[in-house]
């Protein structure tokens, strides 16, 4: 006999999603309509509540889980990734008794906890000492236990001065802080945790992750779902990947994260909403393609020491509108690279573009990273176009492309192989002092 | 039909949860819980002058104010009970999807905390009777069974519309007018003796007619004790209780999807 802790058989989970509603043209349709509506209304909401796999085939029925499989044995960091939609917060609403499956079942051995938000019950009229009580009976504690933890849990929170305020009166980091810091004291034999790393500030996440690695080193069985690719890898042994509800993967987490980021790789370097209409933005300036490029290549992976072009195609609707345009690169693990924009004080060269009254029309703005900046892994380019004065976000598509730099060797000496740490690499200026040099340079 | 035991596990959260639903009712108010007070004095006094003084409905040679404070604390009980338990699921649809614990905590949660109130509004009944005169009387001991049916049905109710009030959001607005009915057709405003004899079991049916006649008379001690109302209505509070709480453990895994 395995000695699994959570084991999931044939587990399926069937949602039922809006339809777009009919629309009449005349008045008698739309008047026969409005009569109807209270039938086919009851009909939608009770057929909320359960969905046989006979409905499966239903337009409006999605699957979003579909006979997954796994198990997790005791202690063990278990890792659950895929992109957004791929099912993974329902499997851990599954887990955590939140909904029922539609078919198959989740066996779980010992006490469970779920974190899928932080500060879940909070109420703004009661303070932060009421509050810390009521999230840690809703997390599963007893009133003993916090009473237990009270002072840590304060002083993890860092809101001490603040504990007999209302909570309404906290600053919305605050009451992030007071309610991870009620989590991170939760003492269950199995943590079921979803994206609630990156909360608070810079000081106050690093925080929050250092106490996760206590957490996962400390033996006990954890459920990790996340988008964070670099949190994974680091603290989870095993993982699985989701995709469309399905497991596709499972296995060591290291090479399901990487195998999972080289196939989200396969993008052309170019994405255009051909629709203007359906175009991220509003009224004001919608963004209809974002590209990435350099002087052979128009498709990733682009070369390590050619200059690459970064450009968005953007469509100004707002007569006389002052607009920047701003780039960011993100890597693999989320992390910000750079972020730049066409101020004059950000680029080499003034753009006259930058913050005059635009007539409306289509713009195109390029940026060009110079040769031998990036290093060979893979980039995520975020665009914003944003007006001034003041600074107020008109279109902006986050993670619009990724695109990969091919180490062609140039920025490589032979002798050293592997692979090339940091987010960025470029020449840079290296000197030595010391005892005078006594011949020709070693020839490697 | 209920899970004691995991209820049982979970009596912390349902202390604290009960205790947020008592703390925060009169946040941010000047005169908190007076209030509690003021709301059935108010409507005694609103009941006083239009059915005492103007319709003339008889109240049992009782004097009038006190006749309907007896019945309108209860009422009063009765009346928020069900509608904060109604609507508990839909308030608390945040929490309900995002952790799991037992999900009947939650209804139950009002019925609990609406009994503050009550004891403090109750307490202006002593002053009432020291003013009109009226000397409590043994029947006074069976004023925890009305308490306990009146809990039951309260508790009954709120565990059946508040799982059809999360899917069906009418339930909300349905409820303000049912709860008008319902307290004209208890004996709130006039006494239950004005109930053709041959109808009054079938009347006891409704569980509050026989807790608020009973209430007067543990309270009062003019009338007699009416066994045949309270029997009856303690039959149905126990019915909708227990089946209240078999519906209610039948729907609740659905309740984080309809939520």
């Amino acid at each position: 006999m395995s000695n699994w802790v959570i084991r999931c058989e044939g587990l399926s989970k069937l949602y039922r999603i809006g339809l777009k509603e009919q629309v009449h043209e005349t008045l008698a349709g739309t008047v026969v309509d409005f009569l109807r509506t209270p039938v086919r209304n009851f009909k939608r909401l009770r057929s909320l509540a359960n969905i046989s796999a006979a409905e499966a085939n239903d337009a409006d029925v999605i699957w979003a889980l579909r006979a997954v499989s796994f198990e997790v044995r005791e202690g063990e960091v278990f890792g659950i990734i895929g992109a957004n939609g791929a099912g993974k917060s329902t499997l851990l609403k599954t887990l955590s008794g939140i909904t029922e499956p539609s078919s198959g079942r989740a066996l779980i051995r010992g006490r469970v906890a779920s974190l899928l938000e932080v500060g879940t019950g909070f109420h703004s009229e009661l303070t932060g000492r009421e509050n810390v009580y009521l999230n840690g009976t809703i997390l599963g504690m007893k009133k003993a236990e916090v009473d237990k933890k009270f002072d840590e849990i304060v002083a993890f929170s860092g809101v001490e001065k603040f504990i007999d305020t209302p909570v309404k009166r906290y600053s919305s980091g605050m009451k992030v802080r007071l309610g991870f810091a009620v989590a991170a004291h939760l003492d269950p034999e199995i943590l079921l945790i979803d994206e609630v790393l990156a909360v608070g500030d810079a000081s106050f996440q690093k925080k929050c992750i250092g106490k996760m690695e206590d957490v996962a080193q400390g033996g006990r069985t954890v459920l990790f779902v996340s988008h964070n690719m670099g949190a994974v890898s680091k603290l989870c042994n095993r993982a699985i990947l989701l995709d469309g509800g399905v497991v596709v993967q499972e296995g060591e987490a290291d090479d399901v994260v990487s195998d999972y980021l080289a196939n989200a790789g396969n993008e052309p370097g170019e994405v255009r909403w051909s629709d203007p209409a359906c175009a991220p933005g509003g009224d004001a300036a919608r963004i209809v393609a974002v590209r990435a490029y350099s002087e052979e290549r128009d498709m990733p992976p682009f070369p390590i020491d050619r200059p690459l072009k970064l450009e968005v195609d953007y469509l100004i609707l707002q007569e006389g509108a002052r607009t920047y345009v701003a780039f960011r690169l993100t890597d693999p693990a989320g992390s910000f690279v750079l972020a730049s924009m066409n101020a004059p004080e950000t680029a080499l060269a003034e753009d006259p573009y930058f913050c005059t009254p635009l007539s409306r029309g289509v713009y195109r703005t390029t940026c060009t990273i110079p040769a031998e900046v990036l290093n060979d892994i893979r980039y995520s380019l975020s665009v914003s176009i944003v007006s001034l004065p003041p600074p107020n976000v008109l279109a902006e598509v986050n993670d619009a492309i990724t695109f990969s730099i091919l180490d062609t060797g140039k920025m490589r000496p032979a002798w050293l192989a592997g692979r090339w740490p940091g987010t960025v690499r470029m020449r840079l200026k290296w000197s030595t002092t010391g005892p005078k040099n006594t011949g020709a340079a070693c020839a490697v | 039909m209920l899970d004691l035991r995991e209820f049982f596990a979970y009596r912390d959260l349902f202390y604290f949860l009960v205790a947020r639903d008592i703390k925060v009712v009169y946040k941010q108010t000047v005169l908190g819980f007076m209030w509690a007070i003021l709301r059935p004095v108010f409507s005694m006094i609103v009941f006083s002058v239009v059915f005492g003084r103007l319709a003339k409905v008889p109240s049992d040679g009782i004097p009038y104010p006190i006749f309907s404070y007896a019945a309108l604390v209860p009422w009063t009980y009765f009346q928020t009970s069900i509608s904060n338990s109604t609507n508990s699921l839909v308030a608390n649809s945040n929490v309900i999807t995002k952790v799991y614990f037992p999900r009947i905590i939650i209804p139950l949660g009002p019925v609990a905390a609406g009994l503050v109130d009550f004891v403090i509004a109750l307490s202006i009944i002593g002053l009432m009777m020291l003013w009109y005169g009226v000397a409590p009387t043994t029947a006074l001991v069976f004023v925890p069974l009305m308490v306990l049916i009146m809990i039951l049905s309260a508790a009954g109710i709120g565990l059946w519309l508040s799982v059809l009030a999360i899917q069906y959001r009418d339930v909300r607005f349905a409820m303000q007018f049912v709860v008008q009915l319902l307290m004209y057709a208890e004996p709130v405003v006039w006494p239950a003796s004005l109930i053709p004899q041959k109808y009054r079991l079938l009347y006891g049916l409704y569980p509050m007619a026989g807790v608020i006649e009973g209430f007067r008379s543990a309270l009062l001690g003019r009338t007699p004790m009416p066994w045949d109302l309270i029997g009856m209505g303690s039959v149905t509070a126990v019915g909708l209780f227990v089946l209240g709480s078999f519906y209610f453990r039948r729907m609740e895994r659905t309740l984080a999807d309809v939520a």
